[in-house]
């Protein structure tokens, strides 16, 4: 093969992706950036208009020192810590459990646990919040028969409403990757290990997990991006009535709430890009935490 | 631990993952003072046709208008994009040029990048074009997906043994030609698993959508059923249309699921692997 023509086919293939990449992509980032140095003022005594001027870090300031936008990364914090921990473990757990189940059962159980994923996430709100909700669930008045009494719209349910939606929607779909991953391991290590006396126990904690780490450190670094993102299913508790989840309950909900309730674009691009350097600062902490063992896979 | 032990675990995971669905099902056959009643895990005063009616009749049919909005966002957007992931999967993949692996690091990177904080922008120079509003708004920018770039890449290196470019070359077809007729051909079942993610993904885009369309006519089904949802504190009658809606939103992708198991397992493993 020519070096002309393979650099031109590979031009005219990736052509394609990197001319949306940069539209849908880099644009928005670099437009973002710019909106956010700039703020709109009232000119003069307010007749004639607004006018966009150049503010510099104004717009950050302004998002940082906004006590909502602060409160909202501390619940994105408090439901990283709830959630994360219990989606990996769990996830983990039903991994493991089916990889020693039988045969037979596995592709049922697999199927099953997974089908949540399909439920988009707008719906999935709408009935977990249908099933919050008193006087439609089933579910509230079994709870109470049993002497349970928990209210999901209460400031102390907001957090477990929240996170148990999401568990809901991902505990399957990452306990079908760790599955794969375990599937994958070599068979004589785990005979070896059986034969040298090795409960089943101390195989999966000992041998299977870390021979999985990289999958574990992938869906942690995603489920960290998607985490910070948190908008949907706390804007359906948000339209429940009297929940104690607030219009910027999260920094997602309080850029959507500055740009289109209070047509303050450039915070809204300063709480996005605050965000998205959160999100970039954490994807560098955990491939660096995590990357310099687990790089021999 | 012994292996009753194991699947009654199993078995209690998979009730908690079903039984909101079950639910789903039963209350979409109620009408508002039965869901109202709180009892909808039976199938008590079954009203299925008559919500399916009213779901069919409410504001001239906006809800299947719709539903086949939803249909060509997904299918037309998802057909699209996993053209152009694999494609450049397969660029990636079979090419060697100048700059490749930092053009791929560039691609990795764009897996990490939190796209709701790109909506917003995305509306405001949407919004300069004229393009909000319109179709276009909500299709172009689904058309990127990075991650589907890294799979298709993935099975390229699988599924498309050189040899068989090679043999094609030497009969004289160009480079596009070998990758429409042999490359891709054979990268098919990856295709498809792109493709499925893709569509699940749009199907279920709801961000996107809420920011840039305001003309109801052009709403998807996640935002069409949102909108619903706010007006149900007001006027409970849109709970069954709300339910009744749900149910039958999810039905394509519970279908698609099921039916094309091997494909996203291969999704999912593929990622998981490297």
């Amino acid at each position: 093969m020519n070096r002309a023509r393979t650099t031109r086919a590979a031009a005219i293939l990736l052509g394609p992706f990197f001319v949306l990449f940069t539209l849908a992509m880099v644009v928005p980032i670099g437009y973002a950036v710019w909106l956010s140095l700039f703020t709109e003022k009232q000119s003069g005594l307010g007749f004639g208009g607004t006018e966009t001027v150049f503010s510099g870090l104004d717009n950050y300031a302004a998002a940082l020192g906004d006590r909502a936008f602060r409160e909202g990364f501390g619940v994105l914090l408090g439901y990283c810590l709830f959630y994360i921990p219990l989606l990996l473990i769990g996830a983990l757990a039903l991994a493991l459990l089916l990889d020693s189940t039988l045969a037979r059962a596995r592709r049922f159980f697999q199927l099953a646990l997974f089908l949540p994923h399909a439920v988009p996430g707008i719906i999935a709100a709408l009935i977990w919040v249908y099933l919050y909700t008193p006087q439609l669930s089933p579910v509230i008045s079994a709870m109470e028969s049993g002497g349970i009494g928990f209210d999901f719209f209460s400031p102390e349910g907001a957090l477990p409403s929240v996170v148990n939606i999401a568990l809901w929607e991902w505990l399957g779909y990452n306990m079908v990757i760790f599955y794969a991953a375990l599937q994958a391991i070599d068979r004589s290590v785990l005979e070896a290990a059986t034969v040298d006396g090795a409960g089943a126990w101390r195989i999966a904690l000992s041998i299977k997990v870390p021979l999985i780490r990289a999958s574990v450190v992938m869906v942690a670094l995603f489920t960290v991006i998607g985490s910070l993102q948190l908008f949907t299913e706390p804007l359906i508790l948000n339209k429940g009535t009297g929940s104690a989840v607030s219009s910027t309950w999260t920094p997602n909900m309080y850029a959507y709430t500055a740009a289109f309730e209070r047509n303050d674009y450039g915070l809204a691009a300063a709480a996005s890009i605050l965000l998205a350097l959160t999100a970039a600062l954490l994807s560098f902490v955990v491939t660096r935490f995590t990357g310099r063992k687990g790089r021999k896979a | 631990m012994s292996r009753t032990a194991v699947n009654g675990f199993l078995v209690l995971a998979v009730v908690y993952m079903l039984f909101p669905l079950v639910w789903l099902v039963t209350a979409a056959t109620k009408d508002t003072g039965g869901l109202l009643a709180g009892n909808a895990f039976s199938f008590d005063g079954f009203n299925l046709g008559e919500n399916l009616s009213n779901l069919a009749s409410y504001g001239d049919g906006i809800y299947f208008r719709w539903y086949l909005n939803s249909l060509f966002y997904a299918g037309g957007g998802a057909v699209v994009c996993s053209l152009i992931c694999v494609a450049a999967g397969y660029a990636f993949d079979k090419y060697e040029f100048r700059g490749k692996e930092k053009l791929f690091g560039l691609v990795l990177m764009g897996v990490l990048v939190p796209t709701t904080a790109l909506a917003l922008p995305m509306y405001l120079l949407a919004s300069r074009t004229g393009l909000v509003n319109t179709y276009w708004s909500v299709l172009i920018p689904v058309l990127v997906n990075p991650f589907g770039v890294y799979l298709a890449r993935v099975f390229s290196t699988g599924y498309i043994p050189n040899e068989a470019l090679e043999a094609a070359r030497i009969d004289g077809a160009s480079e596009l030609r070998v990758f429409w007729s042999i490359g891709l051909r054979m990268v098919m079942p990856g295709f498809v698993t792109v493709f499925l993610f893709q569509f699940t993904a749009i199907w279920n885009n709801f961000f996107l959508p809420l920011v840039m369309l305001s003309d109801r006519k052009l709403f998807p089904l996640s935002l069409g059923l949102y909108s619903w949802n706010t007006n149900t504190h007001g006027e409970p009658s849109f709970y069954p249309l709300v339910v009744t809606g749900s149910l039958l939103a999810v039905i394509p992708l519970i279908v698609a699921f099921v039916s094309l198991q091997r494909h996203w397992k291969a999704g999912l493993t593929a990622g998981s692997v490297k």
